[in-house]
């Protein structure tokens, strides 16, 4: 009887990044995958003929460089093209872009403020001390306040001396900047509604929050924390779309001489005296190992594949109320052509970066009020993208991949379940936007992908669809990630970890989770973690 | 009710506003605009040595970098200031509002008259030096390095003045050197000769009016010139044919980088971090840290940032000084660590150069206090100075002396001399 070192459940960027280093520390790691394919909410899936679609994320910005260097990404074949910015089209015929360079940035806001365009270097400038404060927190397990243990004292004293370290007006505008609105921060620097949008955008996405709830100022934050290869905020596209991030950390994996097995589904946890023993698979195969890391997010390990009588009240309770809703769906979208759009100059680098048609926050929250309704916005926000722009390797000569993120789609539709009907009446919520600003669309369009909260959980297996595997509120965030308590990876029975973006530092494509995750695992081993790089210093 | 939004766009409107800002939209063809000048300098770049400033491509050097700088010194040098920002601030209470923002008492700042100034956030921090031109009793303009409209606009609120923009609208030049005087009378511009350091007049030009001002940012004999941009040419062909015979030459920044260090001027965001794009807390300064201590009026009343500067002064909380530095030798320290008794480091050198009027190695530093304010003996500073792939590393002894490096009489004399 094979006996694992680990188990990996589920074949996520993060389940992926903690097989790797588990695997390089000496283990013998088994990744279980229930679809035929590996990479979770980061995969390139071929759905019409020369057409591969970033299926779920489709933008690369935060996966560590530390985790790229560590487990030699590049050489399996990792690359992440960095795109020029984007920009918000406006109902009046123009567009607000986001370039690169600092002066034509200033120019371009200048055309419709010349006092936000002067605004912007302060703003800059604060959300680059916030990022610099944060920044540093990802890469390192969160402390548990109420241990004595030498190691929580000392990453306690290192959260206080962080704090400490600011000037009393940073710690005013740290404690305002977790806390507050994304509308009323930028209130504080912008006066144009456009130019408000366009930065607003980034402290809703995958959130159920509307740009006028507390809290989301700091989901900007998370966004801001990336790079491309050392560009420092840029975004990029994998080339081969976003699988192609899991595509190399499985080709890694299986190079230190890991095992995937895919068409695998967990049907629960093997646990045995308060320990995991194992896994328990849908056909009824039990695999043994000595541990059990989830990808999977807090919920679904918890409340689907461990039996409630294992698991202590207090945590059941807090697990079944931890904040993981349903807030988005996905347009993928296979063109024979390249879609115009007459507002933009046809030399404008726009068409490579991400595009959204949503020009004002009072617009942006009314899309977030017909899904507390419970509907899906009638006037979507879409972050809109074309790849195929920058990456060949995606679509036919000539064609195009388009990848339209939408929000607000809600987990339950007026409280009932999703239906066929539904999806299609949003899936046309998003053509008709785009259509209205580019004329001809629809008759470009080969294939299209259509993915609602229903169609999220059941293929990826992130509870409601929630791309982040739960929100990043303060009340959510680091040692309050996923549940006060068990913010260090672990879990009330032995033996049994999670690693997947439910945990600290939380979601988006970041790998961070699975590493640091990784990092606890080999402590309670006593196993070395030399093979794993330190983050990167902040200077 | 909720109010409707219509969600869809309107095909490309008639509103003027909206088509104005259509029609700005191809901007982003061109990273590095030029200015009013360009065409003539342009011909002029032989050496094609280009450089960013605030979004314009501006020079280096024309055509030899080290002979510019002795256009500033024995003939006149022409640099375009154009990229430099400028805002104009009118109306009935534009005096109260800048006695508000910044340091000195523009109430003292006569119409006709130029002061070079600086202004601070609410916690005393500098955020810009520049220069305040009184161009009437109730008109003025603001020449800076970074940008300040949201700050000016935020101040104004209360105050009965317009704050515009008009880096764009106005071309300037720096006529700069002993002839510069010389040149503008033999241009013809009639009465410059009564012009005495700090003042500005109008002067008719191609059918409208250039303001002259005997300012200027290199401590010798020179001038600026304001001209809206549409006259920019005619202006620059005027000055360069009237100067033919006197020397003038083009310039690029690296000459006139030079100059300034001679006289002992800062610059912003080279010699000291401005507020605004400070990321690091520790970063900013009071102006008595970067030796502008000087503008600082207390009797005026309140001005921005007055609580805190007081403050730091009666609480001794004033951490760094900048100093003019003189280094035995001839190697510039640029960069260098400046260290007390060869050890302790103290501070760092923020430009430096072997200044060939003062025949000296000079040098702006900013030092942790006391050193460099009561501690100025046995200061050293470690020039790492590469040399074919090998770093000659010196520790050279540096003094604190006096700025600036050079005083020419030539700068002040009236009327000014006919060279």
């Amino acid at each position: 009887m094979k006996v694992w070192d680990a188990i990996i459940i589920g074949g996520g960027h993060n389940g992926l990044v903690n097989a790797c280093y588990l695997q390089r520390a000496g283990l013998d790691v088994l990744v279980v995958e229930k679809n035929d394919w590996v990479g979770g909410a980061a995969t390139s899936r071929e759905l019409a003929p020369g057409f591969l679609y970033s299926n779920c994320s489709y933008v690369c910005s935060l996966f560590r460089p530390e985790i790229m260097r560590d487990l030699e990404l590049p050489r399996f074949g990792l690359q992440v093209i960095a795109y020029e910015g984007g920009a918000v089209f406006t109902r009046d015929g123009d567009y607000l872009a986001n370039y690169r360079d600092h002066d034509a940035h200033r120019r371009e806001f200048a055309r419709f403020s010349k006092r936000d365009a002067e605004a912007y270097d302060r703003y800059a400038r604060d959300v680059t001390r916030q990022c610099r404060f944060i920044q540093p927190l990802l890469m390192r397990t969160a402390p548990d306040p109420t241990s004595l243990r030498p190691r929580d004292l000392g990453e306690l004293l290192y959260l206080g001396k962080k704090f400490a370290g600011l000037s009393a007006e940073e710690m005013a505008l740290t404690l305002r900047f977790w806390t507050m609105s994304i509308s009323e921060f930028l209130d504080e620097y912008f006066e144009t509604d456009v130019i408000k949008a366009n930065f607003a955008l980034s402290g809703i996405i995958g959130t159920a929050l509307g740009p006028m709830s507390p809290g989301t100022a700091y989901v900007l934050l998370h966004h801001y924390m990336g790079e491309v290869d050392g560009s420092v905020g840029a975004w990029g596209y994998a080339r081969g779309g976003m699988g192609a991030v899991t595509k190399a950390l499985a080709a890694s994996f299986k190079a230190s001489g890991g095992t995937i097995r895919t068409g695998a589904e967990v049907d629960h946890v093997l646990v045995g005296r308060g320990k995991a023993r194992g896994v328990v698979l849908a056909g009824g195969e039990e695999v043994y190992c000595k541990l059990v890391v989830s990808n999977a997010d807090v919920k679904r390990t918890f409340l689907k594949l461990v039996e409630e009588k294992e698991l202590p009240d207090i945590f059941l309770r807090r697990v079944r109320n931890f904040k993981i809703r349903g807030s988005s769906g996905k347009v993928n979208i296979a063109l024979d052509s390249l879609p115009e759009f007459p507002a933009l100059p046809k030399d404008s680098p726009v068409y490579r970066g991400d595009m959204h048609f949503t020009d004002s926050v009072e617009r942006m929250e009314r899309a977030y009020d017909d899904w507390k309704a419970g509907r899906w916005s009638a006037d979507p926000f879409l972050d809109m993208v074309i790849p195929t722009t920058l990456d060949p390797t995606m679509a036919p000569p000539g064609k195009h991949f388009m990848s339209c993120f939408v929000q607000y789609a809600p987990p339950k539709v007026n409280g009932r379940e999703w239906t066929d009907a539904d999806r299609d009446g949003f899936a046309e919520s998003v053509i008709a936007q785009i259509a209205d600003y580019s004329p001809g669309f629809r008759d470009r369009i080969v294939h299209m992908e259509v993915r609602t909260p229903r169609e999220i959980e059941a293929e990826v297996g992130l509870t409601e669809g929630n791309i982040f595997q739960g929100e990043l509120t303060f009340d959510q965030l680091l040692f309050n990630r996923p549940v006060p308590g068990y913010a260090q990876y672990r879990s009330p029975v032995g033996g049994l970890y999670i690693c997947g973006s439910s945990t600290h530092p939380g979601g988006g494509v970041m790998g961070a989770p699975g590493r640091n995750a990784a990092a606890d695992i080999l402590r309670d081993l006593a196993k070395s973690t030399s093979h794993m790089s330190p983050a990167h210093d902040v200077i | 009710m909720a109010r409707q939004i219509s969600k869809k766009p309107a095909s490309k409107t008639a509103n003027t506003v909206v088509s104005a800002r259509i029609a700005a939209q191809s901007h982003f063809r061109t990273l590095r605009l030029g200015t009013p000048f360009q065409p003539r300098i342009d011909a002029l770049a032989r050496t094609q040595d280009w450089y960013n400033w605030a979004g314009y491509h501006a020079p280096h050097s024309l055509w030899d970098e080290e002979l510019e700088y002795f256009a500033i010194r024995s003939q006149a040098a022409l640099f375009d200031i154009s990229p430099m920002t400028k805002y104009r601030i009118e109306g009935p209470d534009a005096e109260a509002l800048l006695n508000r923002v910044t340091l000195r008492d523009v109430a003292k700042l006569r119409p006709g008259r130029v002061h070079y100034t600086a202004w601070c956030d609410d916690e005393g921090f500098v955020l810009d030096d520049g220069t305040l031109f009184r161009l009437s009793p109730t008109r003025f303009r603001l020449c800076s390095q970074e940008r300040h409209l949201p700050w000016l606009l935020d101040s104004a609120i209360g105050f009965d003045v317009t704050v515009e923009e008009e880096t764009e609208a106005v071309a300037g030049l720096a006529l700069q050197g002993p002839t510069s005087f010389a040149v503008l009378r033999d241009a013809g511009f009639a009465g410059v000769e009564k012009l005495k350091v700090f003042d500005l007049a109008d002067f008719p030009h191609d059918g409208g009016s250039v303001t002259i001002s005997r300012t200027g940012f290199t401590g010798d004999l020179g001038y600026e010139l304001f001209v809206s941009a549409d006259k920019a040419l005619s202006l620059w062909d005027r000055l360069m044919i009237a100067g033919e015979l006197r020397g003038i030459r083009a310039i690029g920044y690296t000459a006139l980088n030079r100059a300034r260090l001679e006289a002992g001027l800062i610059v912003a965001n080279a010699d000291f971090t401005t507020a605004e794009h400070a990321i690091r807390a520790d970063r900013p300064r009071m102006p008595d840290e970067i030796g502008l201590g000087f503008m600082i009026d207390l009797k005026k009343g309140h001005f921005n940032g007055r609580r805190a500067i007081l403050e730091a002064r009666v609480k001794r909380k004033l951490r760094h000084v900048l100093v003019g530095l003189e280094i035995e030798g001839n190697i510039p320290a640029e960069h260098a660590i400046v260290y007390y008794k060869k050890s302790r480091e103290v501070g760092l050198v923020s430009a430096a150069m072997w200044s060939p009027m003062a025949k000296r190695n000079i040098a702006i530093a900013s030092l942790e206090r006391p050193f460099g304010d009561t501690i100025v003996e046995d200061l050293w500073v470690e020039i790492y100075a590469m040399r074919e792939l090998q770093y000659q590393k010196l520790m050279k002894r540096a003094k604190v002396v006096a700025r600036p490096f050079i005083k020419l009489d030539r700068r002040t004399a009236n009327p000014p001399a006919d060279f």
